[in-house]
């Protein structure tokens, strides 16, 4: 018995090595539901509501993509992962596509056999510190103790800019984003730092945020990217242009709200092929022609997400700064539809 | 004698002096204040510096308690009440958060229309352990079952329970009350049927698929009587080789058949919505009501003649426990699923509830091998004396004293495992103390608070901690009762 365990076991790895490159769009269809893997919490980007209705802008790259592909935005499984298993859980197969704020870098993209398919959010390594301090640049932070969560690429930012500055600091070591918080604000570190949408939202949530402010200076460069495995690249070319559809939908002012009108009447090129009335650029990827058009609808274009979730309308405020269309001078461009 | 000692000794006195009460700082209070906190210099000084500390931390948390606010819509809004309530810059405790979001610490992303069902399973398992728990305390099970029947039913009620189940749960309650007066040991029946159906409840879908399951064993035993004749080894390989055969091919057959024919089906609910202390519980109870047999077989293998079943009990025993438990769960969670065929959902809480099994049952059977270890030779040869055979050596004279011996470890094994479940974090799965939390904290509403969930749920774990570590004293007494007879 132990014997034909084994066996089974070894056939299916055998299997499963096969299969890893096996279309996960078949996959996805075949199951009719998205496995797509979220953060287990992040204000404004993926967070469960009290009924476990996923909400965020990372989740919104979910919800466009199971519109696209399965043709309905509700038929998303979100997989919470943390820190640690986020990208075993997307090799291993466990999640489709991974939407969890997770840098984009070198290692990642190649060691690890990921595929970084699109940046969805320019990020990047900020610090925060009380008014009552006086520091009005992080180069003055010299002999500062710094609030720093273990184990993320923040950490070593840190120590490279630090150092690059020829500056000391002295790191209170922080677990998690609620016990940053709490440490800085009882007064156990005199700067706190992370990405700086974490920040604005941190900041956002004190009792009195104007008695703390953020220091201008970007410490690193944080491309929060959607994430694909290694080796389907059919699967990733869908991923990027359903991400790319939301982007253009906002260059060519499509929203929510005009999406029918502009895929009836826009005279348009590009509109018209993005919105499959002509050239039927869907079939190339193996959809239908609307799929674009579901994916807009899902939660609107780009601008729209971004608004909804973690604009300046919304508690945490942030601005477009590097998410900015190409055109107000950010870095979001979608490459041509044709 | 006395007589002449009378007269003798003219002044001696013939009355007892009524007793007199203490000098008052000898007595009440003032005594044991003497005796306890002012006995000496070093005393004197080691009570005020305690009451200072008391003091200090009494000041510091009473005002934030004082402040509590109960009813506000998010955090910005607790703190305006709070200072409209105290004034600028004074702080209280939001527990609005735990209002508002007290189901999901208590339930996860469970249906909500379906919360009835948990809570029936978990008013059920009183009904299925008060005959293990309190075997020969007739009284104390009627309290048990009496209180748990009437708080399941309320609980029930009030999340909206249909009327049927409510009826069929009353039912099965007042019935283990009943059985539990007239004949206890029937009710045992129920304690092996309740993990079907509390699969069945908690998960949903057709009550055939775990009855199946629970067939299996007796399939094996029944194989097991079967093959009468033969060495025991092999009526053993047997009875598993059939075992395995039944759950793996003739048993799903089995269950599809019934279930064509008569359906036992409710809505089915997935994995990923259990969370907060139902996922807790959950774990907790299957890991620890598992371990304890599987801890007694590995503890028995560990000291057994054999030496093929002693080397795998002892190759289990000492890797499982030079692992740590993240460590398997990491396993459970992600190692599997690149040796799984892809597509397989190989359920996410199963896998983690038998890497804590396995976990809890290598510790327990150390627990155990502890007890068996401190009983008198004289014992064990005093049954083969008796001419018992090996299980019923085991069993009428050798483990009830060993167990009795090891209840303190054991429980301490099984306070541990209970709190060990919010590990599972980790892996992604909503335990109540971290990523209940996290994930509320993330909802911008009450973005920034950090005390009062680990605080609520500080305090349901000790509840729930506490009481079996009372329970395990209360077993030490009634069972040291017994000694003395």
């Amino acid at each position: 018995m132990k014997r034909s365990v084994l066996l089974a076991t070894l056939g299916g790895a055998v299997l499963a090595g096969g299969m890893a490159s096996a279309a996960t769009l078949d996959e996805v269809k075949a199951r009719d539901v998205l496995n797509c893997g979220v953060n287990t919490g992040l204000a404004g980007f993926a967070a469960p509501d009290a009924n476990g209705n996923w909400q965020g802008f990372d989740v919104a790259v979910c919800k466009a993509l199971a519109a696209a592909v399965l043709g309905d935005a509700t038929k998303v499984k979100y997989v919470p992962t943390t820190g640690q298993t986020r990208f075993t859980a997307l090799s291993s197969g466990e999640v489709d596509v991974l939407a969890r704020n997770s840098t984009w870098s070198f290692q990642r993209d190649t060691d690890l056999k990921l595929d970084f398919v699109a940046t969805n959010y320019y990020d990047g390594q900020g610090f925060m510190v009380p008014r009552a301090l006086g520091v009005t640049s992080a180069t003055e932070l010299d002999g500062a103790t710094v609030c720093i969560q273990t184990g993320t690429t923040t950490e070593l930012n840190l120590a490279d800019w630090f150092r690059a500055n020829n500056i000391t600091y002295q790191p209170v070591n922080i677990d998690s984003n609620a016990e940053g918080e709490q440490q800085y604000l009882a007064g156990a570190c005199d700067a706190y730092t992370t990405d700086a949408s974490g920040l604005a939202a941190t900041r956002a949530a004190f009792a009195n945020p104007d008695d703390h402010i953020i220091l201008p200076e970007i410490i690193s460069k944080e491309p929060l990217a959607i994430a694909v495995r290694h080796g389907d690249n059919e699967w990733g070319d869908i991923v990027r242009w359903t991400f790319f559809a939301l982007v253009a939908a906002e260059d060519y002012g499509i929203t929510s709200a005009n999406l029918e009108e502009q895929a009836a009447n826009s005279q348009n090129p590009e509109v018209q092929r993005l919105l499959g009335k002509t050239d039927d650029l869907g079939a190339m990827i193996g959809l239908d022609a609307d799929w674009a058009k579901r994916a807009i609808a899902a939660s609107g274009n780009y601008g729209e997400i971004f608004n909804a979730t973690i604009g300046e309308a919304t508690p945490i405020k942030l601005n477009r700064g590097l998410n900015a269309q190409w055109t107000q001078g950010g870095l979001m461009y979608a490459p041509p539809f044709r | 004698m006395s007589e002449i000692h009378a007269e003798t000794v003219g002044y001696t006195r013939n009355t007892m002096l009524p007793p007199q009460p203490p000098p008052q700082r000898q007595s009440g209070a003032i005594l044991w204040l003497r005796e306890n906190l002012l006995s000496g210099p070093l005393n004197i000084l080691l009570t005020i510096l305690g009451i200072a500390v008391v003091w200090y931390l009494v000041s510091g948390v009473w005002p934030w308690l004082a402040n509590s606010v109960w009813r506000a819509d998010g955090l910005q809004e607790c703190r305006a009440i709070i200072t409209a309530r105290a004034g600028e810059g004074t702080t209280g405790a939001c527990w609005a958060v735990i209002r508002e979001r007290w189901w999901q610490f208590t339930f996860g992303f469970y249906p909500r229309a379906l919360y009835w069902r948990p809570v029936a399973a978990f008013g059920l398992l009183f009904v299925a352990i008060a005959p293990i728990l309190f075997a020969d305390e007739r009284r104390i099970r009627r309290v048990v079952l009496g209180v748990a029947a009437v708080l399941t039913l309320l609980a029930m009620w009030a999340v909206n329970a249909p009327d049927g189940w409510l009826v069929a749960v009353a039912a099965v309650m007042v019935g283990g009350l009943v059985l539990s007066e007239r004949r206890p040991s029937a009710l045992l029946a129920f304690s092996g049927f309740y993990p079907v159906l509390a699969y069945w409840l908690l998960w949903g879908g057709s009550l055939w698929q775990p009855l199946m399951v629970l067939a299996g064993f007796f399939v094996g035993w029944g194989i097991y009587r079967l093959v009468g004749r033969g060495a025991p080894i092999l009526r053993m390989v047997a009875a598993v080789l059939a075992v395995v055969a039944w759950w793996l091919w003739l048993g799903p057959l089995v269950a599809q058949t019934l279930a064509a024919a008569l359906p036992l089906a409710i809505a089915a609910v997935t994995s990923d919505t259990f969370g907060g202390f139902l996922l807790s519980i959950t774990i907790g109870v299957t890991a620890i009501s598992m371990s304890l047999p599987l801890g007694i077989i590995l503890a028995l293998a560990r000291r057994s003649d054999l030496p093929l079943v002693k080397m795998l009990a002892v190759t289990f025993i000492e890797f499982i426990r030079g692992v740590p438990l993240i460590a398997l769960l990491f396993v459970a969670s992600l190692l599997l699923n690149y040796f799984l065929p892809p597509g397989t959902s190989f359920d996410i809480i199963l896998r983690v509830i038998i890497m804590v099994t396995l976990f809890a049952a290598a510790y327990m059977a150390e627990v155990i091998r502890g007890g068996l270890a401190a009983l008198p030779r004289g014992q064990y040869e005093a049954a083969d004396a008796l001419g018992l055979d090996y299980w019923k050596a085991q069993r009428l004279i050798i483990l009830p004293q060993a167990l009795k011996v090891s209840i303190p470890g054991i429980v301490g094994t099984f306070i541990g495992i209970f709190k060990d479940t919010t590990l599972v974090t980790f892996v992604g799965l909503y335990d109540p103390l971290k990523s209940t939390a996290d994930s509320v904290r993330a909802s911008i509403a009450w973005k920034g608070t950090y005390w009062e969930p680990y605080i609520f749920t500080g305090a349901i774990f000790f509840i729930l901690c506490f009481a079996m570590s009372r329970y395990s004293m209360y077993l030490e007494t009634r069972l040291k009762r017994g000694d003395s007879h």
